[in-house]
């Protein structure tokens, strides 16, 4: 005991400060941009350079930009979802799969047809699609929600193990029935199964030339704005919160966790599968082996970072769209897996901020005995 | 201080020594504080313990009792004071230091693996034997250390086939087979049937004549009355009897060292008639966590505006049995409640017949404590109507019904959006009763409502039954404590290992023929 001071961590008593969450994940955020520097030191890089031409990379033009929101996007969307479940504590890892099986299922309609894509309008169409994607996220996050909820089969192996399951369901329709001509890959859309993208109107308005931007955004602020009405307002949200902090006490409420465990499955697959139809019909514009670079696990990444706050989703998803860009741009590619683990690793740890005071107490003098 | 006292053990003459060991006191704590978060569990306390004698630690709940013992068994560390175990200065670092100064404890929560036997249990932790255990040779030296205190157990059986009684005897063959000259038991009766506790005073009293000390924690009156030499009351972290003769004090002056302030023992029960039927209870039978049968076969029936009584020793279908009729647990037969059958159904279907529901968990199954005030207020009307507005819940309706509880009820709580987990268990325990009662309930199934609650919170909360009884309500109150049932319950039925095997009006009802009901010694002839 010769150090004057010592670090006391106490279990937090009292209420947390509200501004207390943002503050440590901002901390967090900024911490592992300095544990990047550092490591870019080491390896002989120059950190502020490297940042430079990283923030460059996202924002330096109205096409970087563009670019970030439109990885932003099924991030968004997913990180929502996966949001939803987590709140339940329900370990929904399979939104690859779900994302996969919704960009399928929305897929069927240009590639089966199945309407006329001439005649049909447009917004029907991309109606259908983007209802068959839920749909299909949705049946896909039905299978471990009912295994869950009935014979309480561990949601963290099922939705794994079906992530594999979808991502080879997509490649043999792929390979068997859609091939383009024997490769990885459908046939292009019809032009009526595109979202429409700020491209399409550069006609009209020089600026947007080349904006990739495309609707999938509007679906992701949507859905934040309607999920964020379900947890802060609405019943079911309530059910869902009390069954997230106590499913015993939510059962002895008498709310039924059967049907909201598959519920919540449900809802949050859809979300993921309408990220997959955004990717297929705004971006890629065909069904193919890899349309997601893991926009799944990610998505899980945001959730946690957003602390399953809808709104915070949004500007997470963002920063991570960001990063994936800018990470396009760095060699090696691995900076930015490594920004991105350490980020996640420095947010969940800080939570030990928010529930343990930790102060530095001078040492009392030992006690004259 | 320890140099000094080294230098006196010196200086003092070998022919000295017998008496000064005499003298000595087998414990002596001086000026103990410990601070929690929030809290001065113990402040400026001092206890002594005399060689030979049973001394009762007595207070409420959270008065800082457990907190002090845990100290002297090494499990927590003052931040100043000084600790002597029989006239040595003693540094206690961990559990391992206490028990090499001849300390053990008996906590109130077993620690026991449940697949191993007694032995095997007693032995764990030991560094004799080495790797090569010679089991039987051990069990024989059980054997003979439980005769000699009259502990019967059988050192082979493994601990899960126990009763609790059993299993407390183990933890108190633990600490004695380590050496324990010192012995504290933490609230021990509180798991026992009354024939047992009385086993466990001849035990203590035993021990004590062998020369053994002993600290027995209690917050109730009655037993420490019975058992102890002296006793040290706790209040709020502070000492307000030191060491006093139980002679010298009667039970209401030890209720007031408790509470701070007069405490009445006579509960205003009026004369009440029972009406209709609210609980129809028909040949029911469920199985247990383990699908071991604990309901067998029971049929009761309760009515308005009476309290039926069910008393049982811990784990012999009681929690069960709350848990068929409010639709948590499934069973077979069937169970009335306003003559609609809710055996079997959702909880919602209890909660809709007016089934008010206080279960034995309060943190497990009563509250969400991440939860706010609101938030855990309205667990059983966020459904209904000004709460519920279509698919939306009203916050601001929410806010004024957990208020206006707040308020009637008293609950201490620095404002509706603090997260239950925050609050006192009475407050706790006020937050469930409140939100129950609030409905207007026809039936209450309340399980162990007072347990763990101070004198002051439970004088309110059996009252609060009470009115609930008088306003046409039927209780079904289910608790360990036979004082609380004689002194609230119209009517008395005894459990045991899942059958109810005798039912009294609660005037006829004796303690001595409950007990030996409750051990299964004794049934009712029908």
């Amino acid at each position: 005991m010769s150090l004057p001071y010592h670090l006391r961590i106490q279990k937090r008593t009292e209420e947390v400060p509200r501004w207390l969450p943002l503050a440590t994940s901002v901390g967090a955020i900024i911490l592992a941009f300095l544990i990047s520097a550092l490591i870019l030191l080491l390896i002989g890089g120059d950190p502020i350079r490297t940042f430079g031409y990283f923030f460059n990379a996202a924002f330096g033009s109205w096409g970087a930009l563009s670019d970030v929101v439109v990885k932003a996007t099924p991030l968004l969307l997913i990180g929502l979802g996966c949001g939803l479940a987590f709140r339940m504590r329900l370990w929904n890892i399979g939104a690859e799969g779900q994302f996969y099986i919704g960009a399928f299922f929305a897929s069927l309609v240009p590639l089966v047809p199945l309407v006329d894509m001439e005649t049909t309008p447009k917004f029907v169409i991309l109606l259908m699609m983007a209802l068959l994607g839920m749909l299909g996220g949705g049946l896909y996050g039905f299978i471990p929600g009912y295994l869950k909820a009935k014979f309480n089969v561990s949601e963290i192996i099922s939705t794994l193990m079906l992530n594999y399951v979808a991502v080879f369901f997509n490649n043999y329709w792929i390979y068997s029935e859609f091939s383009d001509a024997g490769f990885q890959m459908t046939p292009v859309f019809a032009k009526s199964a595109w979202l429409p993208r700020l491209a399409d109107y550069a006609q009209e308005v020089r600026a947007f030339s080349g904006i990739t931007l495309h609707l999938g955004v509007v679906f992701g602020l949507i859905a934040a704005f309607i999920i964020w009405i379900i947890m802060s307002r609405s019943r079911w949200g309530y059910e869902i919160n009390l069954i997230g902090d106590n499913p015993q006490a939510a059962r002895y409420a008498g709310i039924n966790i059967t049907r909201n465990v598959i519920l919540v499955f449900m809802l949050s697959g859809a979300l993921a599968g309408l990220a997959g139809m955004s990717e297929v019909s705004g971006v890629v514009h065909r069904l193919q082996e890899r349309i997601s670079t893991n926009y799944g696990f990610s998505g899980v990444i945001v959730a946690w970072l957003a602390k399953l706050n809808p709104f915070a989703t949004i500007l997470v998803s963002f920063l991570f769209g960001a990063l994936i860009v800018a990470g396009r741009e760095i060699q090696p590619s691995g900076l930015y897996f490594f920004i991105q683990g350490t980020i996640l690793f420095l947010v969940i740890s800080s939570d030990v901020l928010l529930r343990y005071k930790i102060e530095l107490v001078r040492t009392a003098p030992e006690e004259a005995k | 201080m320890r140099v000094i006292y080294q230098k006196e053990l010196m200086t003092t003459t070998p022919q000295l020594r017998p008496l000064h060991e005499e003298q000595t006191n087998a414990v002596e704590m001086r000026d103990i504080v410990l601070r929690f978060p929030g809290v001065l569990a113990n402040d400026h306390v001092n206890f002594t313990l005399r060689r030979g004698e049973i001394h009762a630690l007595l207070g409420e709940n959270g008065a800082g009792k457990s907190t002090l013992m845990n100290i002297l068994a090494g499990l927590y560390k003052p931040e100043t004071g000084t600790i002597r175990i029989n006239g040595e200065h003693a540094v206690l670092n961990s559990p391992r230091d206490a028990i090499s100064r001849g300390v053990g404890m008996v906590h109130q929560h077993f620690m026991l693996v449940p697949t191993h036997t007694v032995t095997e249990n007693i032995l764990l932790g030991l560094d004799d034997p080495g790797f090569v255990m010679r089991l039987p040779r051990y069990d024989q030296k059980v054997a003979e250390l439980a005769d000699k205190y009259g502990l019967k157990v059988q050192p082979t059986a493994k601990i899960w086939q126990l009763s609790v009684g059993e299993q407390q005897r183990v933890e108190i063959l633990k600490t004695l087979y380590r050496g324990a000259q010192i012995l504290i038991l933490d609230e021990p009766t509180a798991v026992l049937a009354p024939q047992e506790i009385q086993e466990l005073m001849e035990t203590l009293r035993l021990m004590v004549r062998e020369g053994k000390s002993i600290v027995f924690i209690s917050h109730k009156l009655n037993e420490v009355k019975q058992v102890a030499d002296r006793l040290t009351v706790l209040r709020k972290g502070k000492v307000t009897a030191d060491g006093i003769n139980l002679e010298d004090v009667n039970k209401e002056t030890l209720a007031e060292l408790m509470v701070g302030r007069k405490v009445i023992f006579q509960l205003s029960k009026k004369p009440h008639t029972p009406g209709e039927v609210v609980l129809d209870v028909q040949n029911v039978s469920a199985l247990n966590n383990r699908g071991l049968p604990a309901l067998k076969n029971i049929s009761f029936r309760l009515r308005q505006g009476e309290i039926l009584g069910i008393a049982g020793i811990a784990g012999n279908g009681q929690s069960e049995l709350a848990e068929v009729i409010t639709g948590l647990r499934p069973c077979q037969g069937r169970i009335l409640v306003n003559c609609t059958d809710v055996a079997n159904q959702p909880p919602k279907r209890a909660i809709d017949q007016g089934t008010a529901h206080i279960p034995e968990d309060r943190t497990g199954v009563g509250t969400a404590p991440g939860m706010a005030l609101t938030g855990n207020m309205i667990m059983k009307t966020y459904d209904r109507a000004p709460i519920s507005q279509k698919w939306r819940i009203s916050y601001t309706a929410a806010r004024e019904f957990a208020s206006n509880l707040k308020e009637k009820y008293d609950i201490q709580a620095p404002s509706l959006s603090t997260q239950v987990n925050k609050l006192s268990g009475g407050n706790l325990q006020k937050v469930i009763l409140a939100r129950e009662i609030s409905g207007g309930p026809k039936l209450i199934v309340a399980v162990q409502p007072t347990r763990g609650l101070d004198v002051g919170a439970i004088e309110g909360i059996q009252n609060l039954l009470l009115e609930q009884r008088d306003n046409d309500s039927a209780v079904l109150l289910i608790s360990e404590e036979l004082d609380e049932l004689l002194d609230l319950s119209d009517r008395i039925a005894v459990i045991y290992e899942g059958e109810l095997v005798g039912e009294f009006p609660a005037e006829e009802a004796d303690l001595k023929t409950i007990g030996l009901m409750m051990t299964g010694e004794l049934r009712r002839q029908e």
